[in-house]
Formats: structure tokens, C-alpha cells, sequence
């Protein structure tokens, strides 16, 4: 299928803040580290920010990136924060605020599994941001290249799932798969295995 | 501690960091089949190593350790309250451990007091039997996957599904379709044709328990769940949706009767962290032997 990387391409490395260009650059298939800065917010923090709630100080989204997880963290011995699983959660159900928080906070990527839908697709082709593709459920993988977890916030609010984390992470792998050009491989897989289904019932 | 709050700790931590072995077997052949450089063929080697890693860290394979099932089978007789109480303690110092995530949640105030018990978590089946073993089984089922399962009434005018297997293959299929991506693939299903709203749902999760090469007893259902994975895999849905060869692992099926208004086609997808294992315990409470 044409949706196959060609052999041979290259990994891309992205550090934060990533530039406009460096996103615009990026297509659909390209496989991606990251380094830097990421911050996690899922479910609660995308409904907290549409709803007008404040970043907390601290935290700054500007051509940073956004992680959809809730990592598993424990504290060791010294009482520092250890992440011990840090995979992707489901993307799609912040469809309803995704765009908005793009636009509004300046993100140059998202990371989560399973893609978005035409708003966030949209947002990502106006403001200049893509979707990344981690491997779900690839939580240790993942946890490793998480080199330090400097601080986290509104944990009290709420809990450790939900709250904001953030990140040192060095060479985290993932794959484009909704580019800033309007291309999404999901709709692409989604078009070709609903064709290919038709054959078959 | 005593001996049964030790094996329920231990089956925990197992569980959530240790792929049983036919569902890594079935990973390793389909990793082997992927077409090398390949998006898709690059993301079960990240899945392979990633099995490898969390049971040589001894941490959990996926950061949502998900819903916690228990399912016991026990004695007549069998103390069921002492059993739930001991679980429930094993369940807080799994999660203190890092074992499991911090995951349970209230639903109105949305407050996670960090302990993973309360109004329905742990979930515990006791199924008692007229024999002296007890066999604790234990699945542990994130979100994602749980929000891509689908329930069917049929007949669906819109899928052309009549009640029937066919009708039900059609559902099926739609579900796959509709779970691409999201639900962490490839995916195995547990189904159940029948029962109720709620007994539909329970009994597709019960299918899960079943070793992934096992072949079900009853022909056209054993022949229903070979095309179904057949027909799944020519879609080019692929690993985590990015297109590719291996969209599912198993289907496993099983029947309840319905009432004749009611035709329900219930399906829950695992994802391919399908994390289950289970225990033979001794008199004692003591792991005797492992079931996975």
C-alpha cells in the first residue's frame, strides 16, 4: 500500500521549541524523535483550558508539545518523581478541544495514538502544528526515554492520571500521521479498509 | 501478610507487567509477517521490545492498568467476603508499588483518591463449583480498548446484518472497522451472540479467558470466528492502525440465549497488552500453579 514508509527514510529529530518551518517541513509517514520538554494533559486539562482555565505558571505550550498520556509515577527513595509506564491514550476524545487549544497556545505538536478528526486537522494546517503517532500500550519503551520529571501540576486537582507532567525526554520516537499540509493517514486507512470491507460482506 | 494476600499481589504484578505466552507467540508471528521497513512492521518491534523490557523491569506493559476483573472459581462454601477483603487490600499495595496506575475515578466529583478501590473496582466473579480447587483469574483492561467496544442489536437495516450468523459477522466486522487505531490493534475480540444488554457485554469479556489457540467446540462458530480474523486481516488496518498485515490476533465467541425481541451482538476488543493471567491456589492460598 502507498501508505508504507519508502525504505530508507530517515529519522527526523525535533527538539523544543520546534520551529514553524522545521513542522511545516514534516509529512504524513515521516518517523520523528523528540527532544526536550513535553507536557502531558489529557481529558481534564483539555476540558479545563476550553473552558477558560489558566496554564498553570510554569507550564508554557509556545512551540512546545503536547503529550496525551497518563503516566504511571511513583516517587523513589530520594522522593524525586520516576515515571515507570508513559504510553499514549486516545486522542480522539479531545477532538472537541484540540483545535482551539492549538490555536490559543501556540502547539507545534501533539502526541497521542489513534489520530484526530477534520477540526484538529484543520487547526494543525492554519496554525502550523502536526499529529504524532506514539505506539500505544508501548508504555516502557516510552518510559525510557523519559530522562527526568522535573514537575507536575494541578495534580491536586486533578489526580495523578489527569495532571499536568512534565517531561525531560531524549530521542522519544513516533510517527507523523496528520501533517500540517492536510494530509491524515488515518482517513487514508480508514477510506481503504472500508473499501476493501465492501468487498468482503 | 498471609498467603492469599501474597498470590493476589504477586498475580497482580504478573499480570500487569508479563504478556502471557499465547498471546506472545501470536505477537512474534506477526511481527514475523509484517513487511520489513514498514511503518507497521516498525511498530510491533517497539511493541516486541516493549514486552520485554516491562517484565524485565517488573513494570506494567501499559500505563492504564485498566479495569480490574476477578474471576474466581471456588468451593461451594467458599468464604467469598474474605476473599473480596483480601483483594482489595492486594489491589492498594499493588498500586503503591506502581504496579497498577492510580486509575479509578468518582464520577461525579472526579476525585482520584489514589487507591483504586472503590464502587465497582476491583470487580470480582465468583463462580462456585462442586470441586475443591479455586482458580483466581485475573484481567486487567484499559480504556482504550474498553471504549471501542460495540453492542449491536440486530437486525441493523444500515450494516444489511439480519438475525443471523451472517448478520452477526456483519457487525462484527463494523466494529473492527470503527476500533482502527484507537484501540491499540492488533486487537483480540471476545464476543457474545445473545443475552442482555448487560449479560451480553459480561459474557464477551468472559470469551477473553480462553487461550488464543484454542478452537471453539461448536462448528459454525469455530468456522465464524477463523473468517472473522481471516477478513479482518485482508482490510489493511494493520498495527495501530497504520496500515499493514495483522489487524487481529483471535475472535473467541460465545452464545447466551436471548428473548425473542432481542438480538444483541456484544463485543469487546482487548488490545494487543492483553494482559491475563491466572492462578491454581493451594488450601492455603498459595500460587500452585499458573493457568497462562
Amino acid at each position: 500500500m502507498a501508505l508504507l514508509k519508502a525504505k530508507g527514510a530517515i529519522m527526523i529529530q525535533l527538539t523544543t521549541p520546534v520551529s514553524e518551518s522545521a513542522i511545516r517541513a514534516l509529512k504524513v509517514g515521516d518517523e520523528v524523535t523528540v527532544s526536550g520538554r513535553l507536557f502531558t494533559g489529557r481529558d481534564a486539562v483539555h476540558k479545563y483550558l476550553h473552558e477558560g482555565g489558566q496554564l498553570p505558571e510554569g507550564v508554557s505550550l509556545q512551540g512546545g508539545v503536547l503529550y496525551h498520556c497518563g503516566p504511571v509515577i511513583v516517587k523513589d527513595d530520594a522522593g524525586r518523581w520516576k515515571c515507570v509506564a508513559a504510553g499514549p491514550t486516545t486522542s480522539i476524545r479531545e477532538e472537541p478541544y484540540q483545535g482551539q487549544i492549538i490555536r490559543d497556545f501556540g502547539l507545534r505538536a501533539v502526541i497521542g495514538k489513534g489520530g484526530m478528526g477534520d477540526r484538529t486537522l484543520e487547526a494543525c494546517r492554519q496554525y502550523g502544528c502536526v499529529y504524532l503517532h506514539a505506539v500505544g500500550g508501548a508504555a516502557q519503551v516510552l518510559a525510557e526515554r523519559i530522562q527526568r520529571v522535573p514537575n507536575v501540576y494541578l495534580l491536586e486537582k486533578f489526580g495523578a492520571p489527569e495532571a499536568i507532567w512534565e517531561f525531560e525526554v531524549e530521542g522519544f520516537p513516533a510517527v507523523v500521521t496528520m501533517d500540517a499540509n492536510g494530509n491524515s493517514l488515518h482517513k487514508e486507512v480508514f477510506a481503504a479498509s472500508q473499501a476493501e470491507l465492501a468487498k468482503y460482506i | 501478610m498471609n498467603l492469599l494476600a501474597d498470590s493476589l499481589l504477586e498475580l497482580i504484578r504478573r499480570t500487569s507487567a508479563e504478556i502471557p505466552d499465547d498471546v506472545h507467540q501470536a505477537i512474534i508471528a506477526s511481527l514475523e509477517n509484517e513487511k520489513k521497513g514498514t511503518i507497521a512492521a516498525n511498530a510491533m518491534q517497539l511493541i516486541e521490545q516493549n514486552i520485554g523490557l516491562a517484565k524485565s523491569k517488573s513494570q506494567p506493559i501499559c500505563q492504564d492498568t485498566g479495569s480490574i476483573l476477578f474471576y474466581v472459581d471456588c468451593p461451594v462454601g467458599y468464604d467469598q467476603l474474605t476473599f473480596e477483603e483480601t483483594a482489595r487490600d492486594a489491589v492498594k499495595l499493588a498500586t503503591k508499588k506502581g504496579f497498577l496506575r492510580q486509575n479509578s475515578v468518582d464520577s461525579i466529583t472526579g476525585k482520584n483518591d489514589g487507591t483504586n478501590l472503590g464502587p465497582g473496582s476491583p470487580t470480582i466473579h465468583f463462580h462456585p463449583h462442586r470441586s475443591n480447587h479455586v482458580t483466581v483469574r485475573l484481567v486487567l483492561k484499559g480504556g482504550g480498548c474498553e471504549n471501542v467496544g460495540a453492542q449491536y442489536s440486530l437486525p441493523n437495516e444500515k450494516l444489511k446484518a439480519n438475525r443471523d450468523l451472517d448478520g452477526c459477522r456483519k457487525v462484527i466486522l463494523d466494529a473492527v472497522l470503527q476500533a482502527q487505531g484507537k484501540g491499540c490493534g492488533p486487537g483480540i475480540l471476545g464476543i457474545c451472540i445473545g443475552g442482555d444488554r448487560a449479560t451480553g457485554y459480561e459474557f464477551s469479556k468472559q470469551q477473553l479467558l480462553r487461550p488464543l489457540n484454542d478452537r471453539n467446540p461448536q462448528p459454525e462458530l469455530d468456522g465464524l470466528e477463523q473468517d472473522v480474523v481471516e477478513t479482518a486481516n485482508r482490510l489493511g488496518i494493520g498495527p495501530m492502525g497504520f496500515g499493514g498485515k495483522t489487524t487481529l490476533l483471535g475472535a473467541k465467541i460465545g452464545v447466551l440465549n436471548r428473548l425473542p425481541a432481542s438480538y444483541f451482538v456484544s463485543i469487546s476488543y482487548m488490545c494487543w497488552a492483553y494482559r491475563r493471567q491466572g492462578v491454581a491456589l493451594s488450601p492455603e492460598g498459595g500460587i500452585e500453579k499458573w493457568l497462562y
